[in-house]
């Protein structure tokens, strides 16, 4: 009896330490599907990393003796229009996709972010126009200011991520602003001020550090939507231009031959939805462990 | 009512300006001079001059905008490049295409969404629950653009069932109508149907788990009866206000759908448009779309209030 109260005591001691990090981890590695989401999105980092290693031929490679072969032994996904192979293509496309979330989440956050914590932290006019400013971009339909962005700055992959930094930006001041003003009341914030601190570092040191795993849960959301703008841009040929390849310009490519080489639209698709399924996954899992309420 | 309906109106305001700002301020994007830009292949020195005076190019920004937005409150969104005809009169011209379309996929996103979210509430934790969250899933993860071309690799290519692509208006057949939108209404619905799914399922469990609905169990009602009189009434306020959010993923969608399905609405114009750098009509076509759902979340709280009795007061 007296060693288990002992361990009992190790092990209470052990949560009353325990960093809120990993005590995240923890939590988040008790969700099968998030923990399932992070496994595919690894396998996805490393085949991205990887890729001229990986992948069995060059992806942009034409061969007039190999156009349009089903999936076989030789090429497992089958080949393309101009004979490039298929599997080659997909796992170089998850470069452009993994590189166009990650970038264009990258942009929105470090924008975003600072203009959120600026409104929520100053308040007053500098609030009230950052604010206006926001509701007005959220006001236009996510994938329709991306296509007008990505039109008016040219085509290119370097741009639709830009197009997709900047349309997700709004949704980060918006949500970075509502934590900052519940968390700038809070007891300890007064502490700091009143100890002399000045509110940049008030900001930097004290009050975003507690409003990151909200922002963490957005970003991995986030993810998913930009892989989903990054394919719909390509597919509109307004992102990764050919012969790059990307997910979103295969399936355009694919669609002209859905009668004689239906493979074709298959694979590129079944990458965006196994990605984007991932990060919707994790970052539901993510929302689930961070939640104070779950303690 | 009226003050909230005020309120809400003179919120409004601030909202536009930005918005008007944001997509003028588009045409600053442009890389080099813009006249040149905009009068692609065309070299004419006097069609650039021309260009120059319409959007009085050689004028200070705000000045150009001042222009520019005393033409849009008039109704004038400029002119198309290509097609030689006024924005609004191609943006009237499409609209109704649009709206047909956004109408059934609302429809099918209701009847599959709220019914799914009903069923996974009342059956929680059961296998009718998993299949609805993994529907869910599906839904929320799959791009249209690829169910879109699968739909019409099973339903036209494989079953010659539907038509791959086109568009009938109702006016002239009705059948052939149905026939060439009902596969894109699917598609746009889908995304919608499984965010209304999760809405529903939300509100359904928090109103299912309340005092008056043990009540009315407990005066020996139908259990059909609490489901669809009691608990869903109250269960449909909330999902009012989140559903008219996804209006944007509507418009969003329709935008690739269109173009998959070679549907000539407003989503197939913008794109037109920015392949042809007619950039009048997407700086149009982004303005009215901006509009629209402002104005249609502005008629979803409307709507939010009148539902909800306490708040009408």
């Amino acid at each position: 009896m007296a060693t288990l109260t002992a361990t009992d005591a190790t092990a209470s001691e052990g949560l009353l330490v325990e960093s809120p990090a990993r005590r995240a981890w923890r939590r988040l590695r008790r969700r099968k599907g998030a923990m399932l989401g992070l496994a595919v999105i690894s396998i996805f980092i490393l085949l991205a990393v990887l890729a001229p290693w990986v992948a069995p031929y060059d992806p942009i490679k034409q061969s007039w003796s190999l156009v349009r072969k089903a999936p076989s032994a030789a090429h497992w996904f089958g080949t393309d229009e101009v004979g490039r192979d298929l599997l080659s293509r997909v796992i170089f496309g998850a470069r452009a996709s993994l590189s166009a979330g990650i970038i264009s989440v990258g942009i929105a956050l470090s924008v975003g972010v600072p203009l959120g914590i600026v409104a929520g932290y100053i308040g007053g006019w500098v609030d009230s126009l950052i604010s206006r400013i926001t509701d007005a971009m959220l006001a236009t339909p996510f994938l329709i200011l991306a296509i007008a962005l990505a039109a008016f700055l040219g085509p290119s992959l370097g741009n639709a991520m830009i197009a997709i930094g900047i349309t997700a930006t709004p949704i980060f001041i918006r949500l970075t602003r509502g934590q900052v003003m519940a968390v700038k009341v809070e007891d300890y914030i007064e502490a700091a001020r009143s100890v002399g601190n000045p509110k940049w570092r008030i900001a930097l040191f004290h009050i975003l550090p507690n409003i990151l795993p909200p922002l963490l849960v957005q970003a991995t959301l986030a993810l998913a939507t930009a892989i989903i703008a990054e394919a719909a841009l390509s597919f509109l040929g307004l992102g990764q231009q050919p012969p790059a390849p990307s997910w979103g310009s295969m399936l355009n490519s694919a669609q002209r031959f859905l009668t004689n080489a239906p493979w074709m639209a298959i694979w590129p698709g079944v990458a965006i939805f196994l990605a984007v399924l991932s990060f919707n996954l994790l970052g539901d899992g993510l929302r689930d462990a961070l939640d104070p309420k779950e303690r | 009512m009226l003050p909230f309906l005020g309120r809400r109106l003179l919120q409004l305001i601030p909202t536009l300006f930005f918005v008007s700002v944001i997509i003028f301020g588009l045409q600053q994007l442009l890389p080099g001079d813009p006249a040149l830009i905009m009068a692609g292949e065309e070299r004419d020195p006097d069609v650039i001059a021309q260009i120059r005076e319409q959007y009085r190019l050689d004028q200070p920004i705000p000045v150009q905008y001042v222009y520019w937005m005393k033409g849009v409150l008039s109704g004038d969104l400029g002119e198309s490049m290509r097609i030689k005809k006024p924005v609004l009169d191609l943006v009237l011209e499409k609209l109704p295409v649009t709206a047909q379309l956004a109408g059934m996929a609302i429809l099918i996103a209701l009847v599959i969404g709220v019914g799914a979210g009903i069923v996974s509430a009342v059956y929680k934790d059961t296998w009718l629950d998993y299949g609805a969250n993994i529907f869910a899933l599906w839904g929320i993860s799959t791009p249209n653009f690829w169910l879109g071309i699968l739909l019409i690799f099973l339903f036209s290519v494989q079953l010659g069932w539907l038509p791959a692509s086109g568009y009938v208006r109702p006016g002239e057949d009705l059948q052939a109508s149905l026939a060439s939108t009902i596969m894109p209404a699917f598609v746009l619905g889908n995304a919608i149907a499984a965010i209304l799914m999760r809405h529903t399922r939300g509100a359904m469990l928090q109103v299912l788990s309340s005092d008056y609905v043990r009540t009315a169990r407990a005066k020996g009602l139908l259990e059909r009866s609490v489901v669809l009189k009691h608990a869903m009434r109250n269960a449909m306020t909330p999902v009012i206000t989140l559903g008219a959010l996804e209006l944007g993923t509507l418009l969003s969608g329709a935008v690739l759908t269109e173009q998959i399905f070679t549907i000539p609405g407003f989503g197939k114009l913008i794109v037109d448009a920015v392949f042809n750098r007619d950039y009048a009509v997407v700086q149009g076509v982004v303005l009215v779309t901006a509009t629209a759902y402002i104005v249609l979340n502005l008629l979803a709280d409307i709507a939010y209030v009148l539902a909800n009795p306490r708040l009408r007061s």
